[in-house]
């Protein structure tokens, strides 16, 4: 390309930016910006329904509560005093011990696809039917238990609940905790190894250790979803109107008297199941806190 | 000694769990299933049984099929349907059934400036709009029964249930009964196949539907349409009346059919000059030959309480209690109730 | 006599070979050391060898357990849907009569119900999920983080009940109003478009379970994506923004690809609980088993609230079978999706490393 006019002197050249890689440069920026300004937008957006549910939750929670919701039982329609002890009590005891026995199993299975089942056809088949799992609809897990233990031991049983649960805890716990594993580098494995160290001190206390927080988020998730989910329990711990702390009963839990009293037409339900939302939400957000707290990265 | 964190709570976990399944046994608990249309009396009846005797009858609604189903199974004690099983049925699978309650399933509309009770339709016409052959309010098959009464021009939004119910049950069962276009097209069932209209869950979802979109039509228990103050319709019965739904309508359907026959017994499109054509009555369903004679015993016990002290709870909650004639009736088929060595269970 | 010693184990009325270097001043009984070594070093730790072994069948087992419990669901779907399976075969998917009083089923207007309101899920909750993790990790003050992502969780701690009530009582009938009315008279009369916003907007239907689903699932993408996020190694970030990129563009370019397995991972857990959800799109999803236009206004069905409205009431027999031959086929979708979902990550991970 030949140019007729001569090229300007140094000293101009130098005045004059680069007009092409200025606008680069401004381009870019110009991106970040939009970009950015749209991931605020995401995160009002996200907020907003937060709020607007949580509000909802809380007008039509609060005025249900009083300390009767603690201490009494499920009532009859239009009663004057009811409250939500029988279904409290339930749902903390089948959501813990689902938890409690989910969680190590869903751990260790988790370890045992990030750790030592990269290559293998057992790690590879665990993986894809874990995804499987993972989007069973949560009334398929209450059937399947139903016809596994409440048909062959011929009644409704609040282990029968706790067994449905865990089967919806595992893969959410799995998943999680094989994705934060396989990001752990393998230069902190590597060095820990070097140092002597035995395989499964350096999965517990090394890996497990830095993936943590991740880790916890799934156990969270976890809970969270156990703790709102209606179907699974309808068909096999069933509901019981009194109290009971007798695990092969039938066994109240909120969110099953939720779903009853909601879509009833007495306003003394009605109040009460609001109020158990209220509860459901406030319960898992404290167990969210409490967590975070005690698993927090100390640096 | 102090335990590390999570190890002392595992323990903990363990110990809990140890000590509850050790837990209470309890005074005769006794577990039914069943149609969700009669759970609000059957809980307020067991919450004042159990403050009279400490028995616990623990009754939970997940629907007739899955009530009868249940029972089959033998994994409850009690079965409840809103559909009555025919009689070869029961002696099929060696049940015996006996009614409860009577309760009445009543259309509601949703149109600016109509009242409660204003608006008369008859079973051919009612079955026609939920065919959607009738499309509109101020079809002539509409007007020429309400005569006088000012129907907009616009399209009749349809609301129906989502969910298999007892309740639809009885509702097809009437409609099939009054037109015969309904009953070639569509029939009865607790669940079939709706040509139109928008499916609510439960009675609340129909209720909502109805109350939220203009020029529509649904059909609910009494109990929600009296709560939720709506619009309902008269209808014409098969004495040639119009009548609304009440308790004395729902009782005067039931008077006219014959128990002494059999339980399977449908109340609607009854005989009688006030009977509202839309009433069923609610089964509970036993075994004849009974496993457990001790649970067995504490139900009929409780039945037979109910019978005796649980009306006033019934009509307080708009459901219908039996004529006394009909509980003769089925404390004589409860002795149809054996235990293993062949003795009646004893309820008195 | 040599001074400085460096191997001061042996004696020093001993031979020394002295070469060159230091280190090299060895013993001659002890010259052959390192290349025939004198004994053999400990073959298993000295303490507990055993836990090794205990911990990897303790990982081992609990991988079987998990596969035998999904054999399990499974066995358990196909033996229930057995009769229908028989009675129809494949044609259950694309027949779309659903009557139970005549005992004729086909299974076309759930499983497509399940498919577009998935779809409309995650259109919407994958992009707003990228914004929040990006969000988090990058543009928020350290002060706000915690509280932030603890808030974004609790959307998930709702129950879905909640959201099914919710979505019916307070949602429906503002998208109705704001949304779906104005769609429509915007758009009612364009060719293809106008098809999709036809119908009564009334806030219930595809397009509402589609919105309210994708509010469900935002907290379990967004969670997993801001801890994949969070680890990536600061070594990788730092490098990037050494070069000058811009924050935008080391997200983009540098953690989106670092971590994509963990992301995607994020987005089945979100798209697991869309495909799945059974309370709240049952409240709202209207429940018309006829599939006339493609409306996304109009009442459907979907698999799970097909399960949840009628497996109650379902007789034993044919319905009952077809229900469960609908949960069967939902496990095949996601078989499906997933499959697909890692080809697209093989293929993505073929792309690494070669020359742009």
């Amino acid at each position: 390309m030949t140019t007729t006019t001569t090229p300007p002197a140094p000293a101009a050249m130098m005045r004059q930016p680069d007009a092409g890689r200025l606008a680069m440069h401004r381009r870019r920026k110009r991106v970040n910006v939009i970009a950015l300004a749209l991931s605020l937008a995401a995160m009002s957006f996200g907020l907003f329904w937060l709020i607007w549910i949580l509000v909802e939750t809380v007008r039509l929670g609060v005025g249900g509560l009083a300390l009767a919701t603690f201490t009494e039982m499920t009532p009859p329609p239009q009663a004057e005093v009811g409250g939500l002890a029988n279904a409290i009590f339930g749902s903390v005891v089948m959501v813990t011990l689902a938890t409690s026995i989910g969680t190590p199993v869903g751990i260790l299975a988790g370890i045992y696809l990030a750790e030592y089942g990269q290559k293998t056809w057992l790690g590879a088949t665990t993986r894809f039917i874990n995804d499987i799992l993972l989007s069973a609809p949560s009334i398929v897990v209450g059937l399947f238990i139903y016809s596994v233990v409440v048909a062959r031991f011929k009644g409704f049983s609040a282990w029968a609940g706790v067994l449905a649960l865990t089967l919806i805890v595992i893969p959410v716990v799995i998943r999680t905790t094989e994705n934060m594993l396989t990001l752990i580098p393998g230069a902190l494995r590597e060095a820990a190894y070097a140092l002597g160290t035995p395989k499964w001190k350096v999965i517990l206390l090394i890996t497990l250790k830095s993936a943590r927080a991740g880790v916890v988020t799934g156990v969270l998730l976890a809970l969270a979803r156990i703790a709102g989910e209606t179907a699974p329990l309808l068909f096999t711990a069933l509901s019981n109107q009194f109290w009971t702390t007798n695990l092969g009963e039938p066994m109240a839990s909120l969110p099953v008297t939720i779903f009853k009293f909601a879509m009833s037409p007495y306003e003394n339900w009605q109040k009460l199941a609001w109020a158990g939302v209220f509860l459901i939400t406030l319960g898992v957000l404290a167990l969210n806190i409490i967590a975070r707290t005690f698993f927090r990265n100390k640096h | 000694m102090k335990l590390s964190g999570i190890g002392s709570k595992w323990v903990a976990v363990a110990a809990t769990a140890m000590l509850m399944a050790a837990g209470s046994a309890g005074a005769q608990d006794v577990t039914g299933a069943g149609a969700s249309f009669p759970a609000p009396v059957y809980a307020k009846w067991a919450d004042a049984y159990n403050k009279a005797s400490g028995a616990r009858i623990n009754y939970q609604s997940v629907g007739s099929g899955a009530g009868i189903r249940q029972i089959k199974a033998k994994t409850v004690d009690f079965g409840a349907s809103d559909a009555p099983l025919k009689d070869e049925e029961l002696s099929k699978d060696g049940l015996v059934q006996f009614p409860t309650v009577i309760g009445g399933v009543v259309p509601v509309v949703n149109i600016q400036g109509i009242q409660p009770g204003q608006i008369k339709l008859t079973g051919q016409v009612l079955g026609d709009i939920f065919l959607g052959k009738v499309a509109k309010w101020n079809d002539p098959a509409v007007t020429a029964l309400n005569p006088g009464v000012a129907l907009p021009d616009a399209a009749i939004a349809v609301v129906r249930r989502a969910d298999g119910s007892g309740t639809s049950f009885i509702f097809t069962n009437y409609l099939s009964k009054a037109n015969s276009d309904w009953k070639a097209k569509v029939g009865e069932g607790t669940a079939v196949n709706w040509p139109t209209g928008a499916g609510g869950k439960g009675n609340e979802g129909v209720s909502a539907f109805v109350q939220r979109l203009p020029n529509s039509i649904g059909y609910v228990e009494y109990a929600y349409a009296k709560q939720n103050k709506m619009s309902y319709v008269m209808l014409r019965n098969a004495a040639g009346n119009f009548v609304a739904p009440d308790d004395a309508n729902f009782q005067a359907a039931a008077a006219g059919a014959d128990w002494a026959k059999s339980f399977y017994q449908v109340l609607t499109d009854q005989p009688g000059a006030q009977s509202w054509p839309i009433t069923g009555a609610t089964f509970i369903m036993m075994h004849k030959s009974q496993d457990k004679p001790v649970q067995a015993s504490a139900t009929l016990k409780f039945f037979e309480w109910a019978y005796g002290s649980g009306d006033k709870m019934a009509s307080d909650l708009e459901y219908v209690p039996l004529p006394d004639t009909l509980k003769a009736l089925v404390r004589k088929q409860w002795a149809d109730i054996k235990d293993g060595a062949g003795k009646p269970v004893a309820f008195k | 006599m040599i001074d400085a010693d460096p191997l001061p184990t042996h004696a020093p009325e001993q031979e020394v070979v002295t070469l060159t270097l230091p280190a090299t001043q060895i013993p001659k009984d002890r010259m052959m050391e390192r290349a025939e070594p004198a004994g053999v070093p400990p073959q298993r730790r000295r303490n507990a060898p055993w836990a090794d072994t205990l911990f990897s069948v303790l990982a081992h087992s609990a991988a079987w357990l998990t596969l035998a419990l999904l054999g399990g669901i499974i066995g358990s779907l196909v033996i229930g849907a057995a009769p229908a399976i028989q009675e129809y075969g494949l044609s259950f998917l694309w027949h779309s009569e659903w009557d139970p009083v005549q005992n004729r089923y086909g299974g076309l207007v759930p499983i497509y119900g399940t498919l577009m309101t998935s779809f409309i899920a995650l259109l919407i909750a994958v992009p707003v999920s990228f914004g929040i993790a990006l969000f988090l990790t990058e543009l928020s003050p350290a002060w706000l983080k915690r509280p932030l992502g603890t808030a974004i969780e609790l959307l998930a701690a709702v129950p879905s009940i909640v959201y099914g009530m919710w979505g019916l009582m307070v949602f429906g009938p503002i998208l109705a109003t704001y949304v779906q009315q104005p769609l429509q008279k915007a758009f009612g009369n364009v060719p293809f478009f106008g098809e999709l916003v036809s119908g009564p907007p009334v806030g219930i239907g595809i397009l509402s379970a589609g919105i309210i689903l994708a509010i469900m699932i935002i907290p379990f993408i967004a969670s997993v994506m801001r801890d994949v996020f969070e680890v990536t190694p600061a070594l990788l970030k730092e490098s990037a923004y050494g070069l000058g990129s811009t924050t935008w563009e080391v997200v983009w370019k540098v953690v989106l690809p670092y971590t994509k397995t963990g992301a995607i991972g994020g987005v089945m857990l979100g798209l697991g609980r869309a495909l799945g959800e059974t309370m709240a799109v049952t409240f709202v999803i209207g429940n018309m088993n006829q599939l006339d236009t493609l409306s996304l206004f109009q009442a459907a069905n979907s698999i799970s609230s097909a399960l949840a409205n009628e497996f109650a009431e379902a007789g034993e027999g044919l319905h009952q079978a077809s229900l469960i031959y609908l949960g069967l086929i939902l496990f095949f979708i996601t078989f499906v999706v997933l499959a697909l979902s890692k080809v697209l990550l093989a293929q993505l991970k073929k792309g690494e490393g070669q020359r742009s």
